[in-house]
């Protein structure tokens, strides 16, 4: 069969779900009933924009690109030919944290680093995930002694990976689990997920009362 | 390294600062007066062991004295080095800074302090070096507590929380 052009099939499809006749050798043209349904069913996928938009967020998680330690060597791996997260589209490691939306805590946090990363982690913007990766900021691990403090302490983890260090894979699997929550649970942000609503530095902005009529108009302005 | 005669003939220079020496495994060690400690360095440095390789700090709990400050010499032209020990105990650990004499001791006192929390009096800038400076305890002392905050794993949740009440 003679494929149409793109073009031809779009307006095609357009004036179908308006559900005016299609005129020309398109076979759908014909349909009717029930079959149009069926047709129009195959061919046009409906969902709701929160779960659109957290699909397109969990597939292009932007990791903040930082290492403490032997960690952060599996962690270029990942990013490496071998694994390769850029087939999930994981592989934008930005060195902002403005920019970034996932940040890896890749390796053994001193008492002295807690402070600074968490001020990255205050950086990044909403919406904004933690993987603590390895057993050193997770549980101390091997230095479980005076001078570290595990991840959970000082910021909120969302998927430990477990590993001394893990393997890349194992830092894939552990992102790809966060994809899954994320796409389980399109629009909370971290507040929400542990409870800490009312914890804000500063005060959210109020949204400004924006007139839409004129007579809203002309209450304001009298 | 002197050999066992010649730490004796070391020791017999430093007069009654030196208060034992050890000789073993061909390692030569005086054990000195920490009142006296600036003026011996600077006597092992008449005698040419000009360069201070290390200053460390180290605990001999439960013994007393309990801390112990060591002072790695050599001596650059021989290629011969002595170890002077001294031990202060933890309830008066004071010993007189070396800073002054030799640049090096600087940072190492520093660290000594922030780790067994032996104070050097006359060091120009005794603060914390690797521990936040707000930190309690000095962490490298033996009977400080091993392991930091305690890890609630989910299968033994239930267990600590018991244990809380």
């Amino acid at each position: 069969m003679k494929r149409d052009p793109m073009r031809v099939q779009s307006l095609n499809a357009a004036q179908m779900l308006r559900g005016s006749a299609i005129s020309g050798p398109n076979q759908s043209a014909h349909l009717e009933g029930t079959e149009l349904e069926r047709y129009v069913q195959e061919r046009v996928l409906t969902t709701t924009l929160d779960k659109t938009v957290a699909w397109a967020r969990s597939n292009s998680f932007f990791p903040l690109g930082f290492g403490l330690a032997c960690c952060a060597m599996e962690q270029f791996h990942a990013a490496g030919p071998r694994m390769d997260i850029a087939r999930f589209g994981f592989e934008a490691f930005r060195a902002s944290p403005r920019q970034a939306d996932l940040i890896i805590i890749a390796g053994r946090v001193s008492i002295k680093m807690a402070p600074i990363i968490r001020r990255l982690y205050d950086q990044m913007l909403e919406p904004k995930w933690a993987i603590s990766m390895g057993a050193c900021c997770s549980s101390m691990g091997v230095f479980n002694n005076y001078a570290l403090v595990p991840a959970d302490k000082f910021l909120p983890v969302d998927v430990h990976v477990p590993g001394c260090p893990p393997r890349p894979e194992a830092l894939m699997h552990g992102i790809l689990k966060l994809r899954k929550l994320v796409q389980d649970d399109p629009d909370m942000g971290w507040r929400e997920r542990y409870g800490a609503v009312g914890t804000e530095e500063a005060p959210l902005p109020t949204s400004p009362v924006v007139p839409t009529s004129p007579r809203e108009h002309e209450e304001r302005d009298a | 390294m002197p050999d066992a005669t010649g730490l004796e003939l070391l020791a017999k220079e430093l007069g009654d600062a030196a208060l034992e020496t050890v000789y073993y495994r061909s390692r030569a060690t005086v054990l000195v007066d920490p009142a006296q400690i600036r003026a011996v360095l600077a006597k092992l440095r008449g005698q040419g062991y000009a360069f201070l390789a290390s200053v460390h700090g180290v605990d001999h709990y439960p013994e007393e004295p309990r801390l112990g400050v060591v002072y790695e010499l050599l001596d650059m032209s021989r290629v011969d080095r002595v170890a002077v020990k001294l031990r202060v105990p933890t309830d008066a650990p004071r010993v007189e800074s070396v800073t002054a004499d030799w640049p090096t001791a600087n940072h190492q006192e520093r660290e000594i302090f922030d780790m067994f929390g032996v104070v050097f009096e006359g060091h120009p800038d005794l603060r914390r070096i690797l521990m936040p400076e707000d930190y309690e305890g000095h962490p490298q002392r033996r009977d400080f507590p091993i392991g930091g905050e305690p890890v609630i794993f989910t299968r033994d949740e239930a267990k600590w929380l018991e244990a809380r009440e």
